[in-house]
């Protein structure tokens, strides 16, 4: 039986390399398929990652959102007197607000206005994951100061350049500001950019707002391995108008947003498909006019005393090997597109060994979908039929 | 006991009024050893006997004893017995064109998968040296000529010495020459090892390598 196999695939290979321009065309077949999930796959995944990345920089045990607040580009603000309720909590041992708010960012060169996301904060918390923010806390302190980040889309201008050559005054929202430093955050498809400054100062560009309106609620314990506890009982102290959070569901409750409120996940799924489709057919029609050109040949075999089911395996081999043979240089390709993406627009496409996996299982798939089309024709090889 | 009895076989095509009688009440003994030559027009059922001796081909009327079995109502496994202990070899010879000389007449060997690859390769080579290939091993079908060709599928036939070999017109497609030589080989090597042979041919020239030969005519042997 393990010889079957074997002989089977042997069989399969020696004829998948004897015409090397076929085997080109079917390999680049299998190739442009591969990309093509890979690509989907990457703009899916990367929308997923950096539609988190902001809530994912937020360091606190537990959140406050208002619970019309869909995502974190366009947050709703709430009441802070309800964050404060939860200062009854003996478990808590500090609350801060977080304001945030879009705002109109004017680029030092062009002098045209691009929309960013700007976030206010007391500099005495430490309140955001990002080292060059927690060093540069007393900088915000002056008034009118704020903090760029350097991964924001070029759009805005090199802003880390001119700071360096000390242009560092530019307009939000038409109120002057004066960079004082950057740090590394990164843009999601909700922000193209990202300034971070202390609460006074982030009144002090949205005149309009009250600081008794807040965006998001921070909450730190004093035993954060007590949150789902604690969380229980902060509901019960807010009531109805504010979601609590843990860190995890904070993080999973952006990300349902960009796959489920926008239809990208649906978007990128279809585009899966057809690359997948897209591929069969092409692997489809290599595999049946292999089988048509070869029926005498497989009738002969059949004639020998081989079996159908050895030719399903011959032709399944062929599958398999065109599968490996298209992902090898498909992932190549998939890894150098997805640095070039990285590169243009600014999103991280990461490319886990999951991703790997699953991808090279569709393929197989895929191979194998085309072959099982493909062996109907295997029972126009009969003997008796044909000679 | 012979290799083949067949006690009014009948055979026919189709159903109803489309029904055509293509073999009629067919009693054929051929012993063993014995080298047997069909002739008749065409049409005549002569290859239908052929593929139904051969296990290619069920059939339900009457008797054939092929190899001390019974081919009439036989099962799937007993047909693909009876492929794999004889040889066919056909008008074309059918050989893959991806592989070359040896690896072809090894397919023969890979079926049951004994012994190893280069037994295997040995057994090959000395066929293919039996039947005047020995400098032609690794050549593919594509360079070999048509005699040689079908040489190399008279190899593949009988590599695995098979008690029966089943022949039908292997020399329809060769000029005269290649083709008496193909059969000649064919018929040295099946007296050597005492291989029955039927074989079914048009062919006048080759007629006087028979032992016996027989004429079917509208399905009815003569």
């Amino acid at each position: 039986m393990v010889s079957n196999f074997f002989f089977a695939a042997r069989l399969a290979w020696r004829q998948l390399i004897h015409d090397r321009s076929k085997l080109v065309a079917a390999t680049l077949g299998v190739l442009f398929a591969c990309v093509l999930v890979f690509m989907q796959l990457g703009f899916k995944d990367s929308l997923e990652t950096s539609a988190a990345s902001a809530p994912a920089k937020m360091k606190g045990d537990i959140f406050l959102l208002h619970k019309q607040t869909e995502a974190m580009w366009r947050p709703v603000e709430f009441n802070r007197s309800l964050l404060m309720r939860a200062l009854g909590n003996p478990d808590v041992s500090a609350v801060h607000p977080m304001y945030i708010s879009l705002g109109q960012f004017k680029n030092m060169d062009t002098r045209t206005k691009r929309t960013l996301m700007i976030y206010g904060f007391n500099p005495d918390a430490d309140l955001m994951d990002i080292p060059d923010v927690s060093a540069q806390r007393d900088k915000i302190r002056m008034k009118d100061n704020v903090l760029f980040d350097r991964a924001s889309r070029p759009e805005f201008g090199p802003v880390a350049q001119q700071i360096a050559e000390n242009r560092t005054i530019t307009e939000i929202n038409d109120y002057k500001v004066n960079l004082a430093g950057t740090f590394l955050m990164g843009t999601s498809f909700g922000a193209d950019g990202n300034v971070i400054t202390s609460d006074l100062n982030f009144h002090r560009i949205f005149k309009g707002r009250s600081p008794d309106q807040v965006d998001l609620g921070f909450i730190q314990l004093k035993d954060k391995t007590k949150a789902d506890k604690v969380v229980k009982d902060i509901k019960a102290l807010v009531g109805d108008e504010v979601l609590v959070l843990t860190y995890a569901e904070l993080v999973a409750y952006e990300q349902a947003y960009w796959n489920n409120t926008a239809p990208v996940g649906f978007i990128f799924g279809m585009g899966v498909i057809m690359g997948l489709v897209v591929g069969m057919v092409i692997v489809y029609q290599i595999l049946f006019t292999d089988i048509t050109n070869n029926l005498a040949q497989y009738a002969t075999l059949k004639a020998m005393g081989y079996t159908q089911g050895y030719l399903m395996k011959v032709v399944f081999a062929s599958a398999a090997f065109l599968a490996v043979l298209g992902f090898i240089p498909g992932l190549g390709v998939s890894l150098i597109l997805y640095n070039v993406a990285e590169r243009n627009i600014y999103i991280p496409f990461p490319m886990p060994p999951q991703k790997i996996i699953t991808v090279f299982c569709f393929i197989l798939v895929m191979c194998f979908g085309a072959g099982l089309l493909a062996i109907r024709k295997l029972k126009a090889a009969n003997p008796a039929d044909m000679f | 006991m012979p290799a083949i009895i067949t006690k009014n076989l009948s055979f026919s095509y189709g159903q109803g009024e489309l029904k055509r009688q293509v073999l009629n009440n067919v009693n054929l003994t051929i012993e063993r050893g014995e080298i047997v030559i069909m002739t008749g027009p065409s049409g005549s059922g002569k290859t239908t006997l052929l593929t139904i001796l051969g296990g290619l081909r069920a059939a339900s009327e009457g008797s054939a004893i092929v190899l001390d079995q019974e081919m009439i109502g036989s099962s799937e496994a007993t047909q693909m017995k009876i492929r794999s202990q004889s040889g066919y070899i056909f008008q074309q010879h059918n050989l893959i064109p991806q592989l070359d000389a040896l690896q072809n007449v090894c397919t023969a060997l890979e079926l049951d998968g004994t012994g190893t690859e280069s037994e295997r390769k040995k057994k090959a080579s000395e066929m293919l040296e039996s039947v005047g290939l020995g400098d032609r091993l690794h050549h593919r079908p594509a360079e070999l000529s048509g005699g040689q060709r079908q040489r190399v599928s008279i190899a593949r036939a009988l590599v695995r010495h098979p008690q029966l070999i089943l022949a039908d017109e292997p020399t329809a497609s060769l000029d005269k020459h290649s083709g008496q030589e193909a059969v000649s080989i064919l018929k040295k090597l099946a007296k050597e090892a005492g291989t029955t042979i039927l074989l079914v041919t048009h062919d006048y020239r080759i007629l006087d390598m028979a032992d016996r030969v027989i004429t079917l005519e509208d399905g009815v042997l003569k």
